[in-house]
């Protein structure tokens, strides 16, 4: 079983919110000093989903990683998960893309990784939500697609997928080779281990750029864009929160019911 | 730029009828058709549908295209795919629009790659660009910390829209529409997944995204015994338990009861936010409920810049003495 699994690096979703700023001028979001990045939290599920296949049948996992000035000890975390190869796709051309550059460009890479039987990417990558890059590389490469998975068995060239719905989930069968979006509702992806993290190390990435995956500048990053963004902004909070005071908290808990009725809340 | 011209809505079926959001769709849509001049016109998909035709032109649409075929009846990228491709390429609409569900977020991303266009998915809101014309797309981005308003100069502007944000249009029987079969012209071999089975989580009382009142618990719970005394307000308050993200990684909670940004959206008139931090992707589901409370021990929580109200305090303190005054002036 061959999976090619896409990571992308991301601002660490998980910064307080306080330290959230953006850059109106240039549409950018600023990174949050202090806080370095990390792997999508939905792209490590994915890896995990990867790892559970790798664990029961066997197989190779190669993490695909792209953008410009990647921090190894980020992108090498897939690695130290259990995973065997790293291919980076790195160039400042890589760079500020939408859903629709960063699928050609990843689509690209995996024709000539070759040969896979799942592509697994996150349900949407944490810093843009956009979520179309996993159906959009399954579009590009001509393979079905299930999204939200919550869990996934292969056996016969088929794999089953529960899928999450709204009140529960799907099972769904897929002919192989299939592309995967993983949901957080798989469960946790696992720790690195201090031997997985060693290999990690000694492990050197291929490095791809533009021209190694045939691919014209003007085709990926910023230049391949179809969405343009028109603005970004942080939208502003009305903040006035009345907070009721008591000499103990169960003395507020009966101010906050009293008031609550007051107004008719309830 | 192209000659395409009209709005087309996606409208989803479940269980044999229109969903909510289809009428949501007609509402926001109709706005853009006639901010544009343009027709709005409705797509039906599934198996045994065209009796909701009418519905759909009665609440907005200029016009109906039925697609309807036993190869239909569920859900599948492959065959929803191969008929939206065909009755976009034969309606040529300027904008497309789906709701933000499990089909919309799998079907509009594949769709825009397939008509070589874009898409943005989970738009909070939605209008036309008094001087290009243009479809300008807001949407969360970065967890619900920022948003972005995106656009595009290529036709059809794909959307899909986060359910409960647009209202509906008051019906009116009385508003005329036509009404256009399609031949679905699918190659049953041509569908490469199949839906083995559907598994439903029992929700046991009200569902939580129906539910007037919410109670909410988070991280700061501990565990989940906490959660039953939140269900026991529930109950008295007739609303339903969620929860964040963290919770259900926990396995506190089942995942059907995540309140946020890849959970469910609620739109409560009540909801009482206890012992959860506020984070982006969390409110990203329930900053548009009426009144949200607060009840968090640490006062620089995010949830106190989200609530109208709140109490600084140990939620085990403070629960037990809430409920037991509720319960009190419910009489």
């Amino acid at each position: 079983m061959n999976m090619i699994v896409c990571c992308k690096q991301v601002i660490d979703p998980e910064a307080p919110p306080a330290s959230f700023r953006v850059d109106a001028g240039a549409n950018k979001v600023l990174p949050p000093q202090g806080v370095p990045p990390v792997i999508s939290p939905f792209d490590e599920q994915a890896v995990e989903a990867a790892l559970r296949i790798k664990d029961a049948q066997g197989g190779t996992i190669t993490a695909l990683t792209m953008g410009n000035n990647l921090l190894r000890d980020v992108v090498k975390k897939p690695l130290s998960m259990g995973a065997d190869e790293l291919v980076l796709l790195e160039d400042a051309a890589f760079e500020d893309g939408d859903g629709w550059s960063n699928a050609y460009a990843l689509a690209e890479a995996i024709k000539k990784i070759g040969e896979y039987d799942i592509i697994f990417c996150g349900r949407q990558a944490a810093d843009w939500d956009s979520g179309q890059v996993g159906s959009g590389i399954a579009e590009i490469l001509g393979l079905p697609s299930v999204t939200l998975a919550k869990k996934v068995d292969v056996a016969d060239g088929k794999a089953k997928v529960e899928r999450v719905i709204p009140d529960g989930y799907e099972v769904v069968e897929v002919s192989l080779p299939a592309l995967i979006t993983v949901s957080n509702e798989l469960g946790e992806a696992r720790y690195p281990t201090i031997k997985g993290i060693m290999a990690a190390k000694r492990k050197e990435p291929t490095v791809w750029k533009p021209a190694d995956i045939g691919v014209d500048a003007s085709n990926i990053g910023a230049n391949g864009r179809r969405a343009k963004l028109v603005k970004l902004f942080q939208p502003v909070k009305e903040g006035h929160c009345e907070i009721i005071e008591g000499d103990s908290p169960e003395e507020a808990a009966v101010g906050l019911a009293m008031k609550l009725r007051e107004v008719k809340v309830f | 730029m192209s000659d395409n011209k009209g709005v087309m809505i996606v409208g989803e079926v479940v269980e044999g009828k229109l969903s909510p959001i289809a009428a949501e769709l007609l509402g926001c849509g109709r706005k853009l058709a006639d901010d544009l001049g343009q027709e709005l016109s409705a797509v039906i998909i599934g198996s045994g549908v065209s009796g909701l035709a009418e519905q759909a032109i009665s609440q907005g649409a200029d016009k109906v295209y039925v697609v309807d075929d036993a190869l239909l009846k569920d859900y599948q990228t492959d065959s929803y795919l191969s008929v939206m491709d065909k009755v976009v390429k034969e309606a040529m609409p300027q904008i497309v629009l789906m709701g933000q569900t499990s089909m919309g977020r799998d079907l509009a991303p594949r769709l825009a790659f397939r008509l070589e266009t874009s898409a943005a998915l989970d738009c909070i809101a939605l209008e036309i660009d008094p001087d290009s014309k243009r479809l300008l797309q807001t949407k969360p981005v970065y967890g619900g910390n920022a948003q972005a308003i995106y656009s595009s100069d290529i036709d059809p502007q794909i959307a899909t829209v986060r359910p409960k944000v647009m209202s509906p249009l008051a019906p009116d029987s009385a508003k005329k529409g036509e009404v256009i079969t399609i031949d679905a012209g699918l190659d049953a071999s041509a569908i490469r997944t199949s839906v083995l089975e559907t598994v439903l989580e029992e929700v046991v009382g009200i569902k939580l995204e129906d539910a007037p009142v919410v109670v909410s618990g988070g991280r700061g719970m501990g565990g989940p015994e906490g959660f039953e005394q939140l269900a026991e307000l529930a109950k008295m308050l007739k609303g339903a338990v969620g929860c964040t993200r963290p919770v259900c990684d926990s396995g506190w909670m089942p995942d059907t009861q995540q309140v946020g940004l890849t959970g469910k959206i609620v739109t409560p008139d009540f909801y009482i936010a206890v012992a959860l931090s506020g984070s982006s992707q969390h409110m990203a589901g329930c900053s548009s409920s009426k009144t949200i409370v607060a009840i968090n021990k640490d006062p620089e929580a995010n949830i106190f810049k989200e609530a109208q109200y709140g109490v600084v305090g140990d939620w085990k303190k403070v629960i037990p003495a809430f409920t037991e005054k509720v319960k009190e002036l419910l009489g």
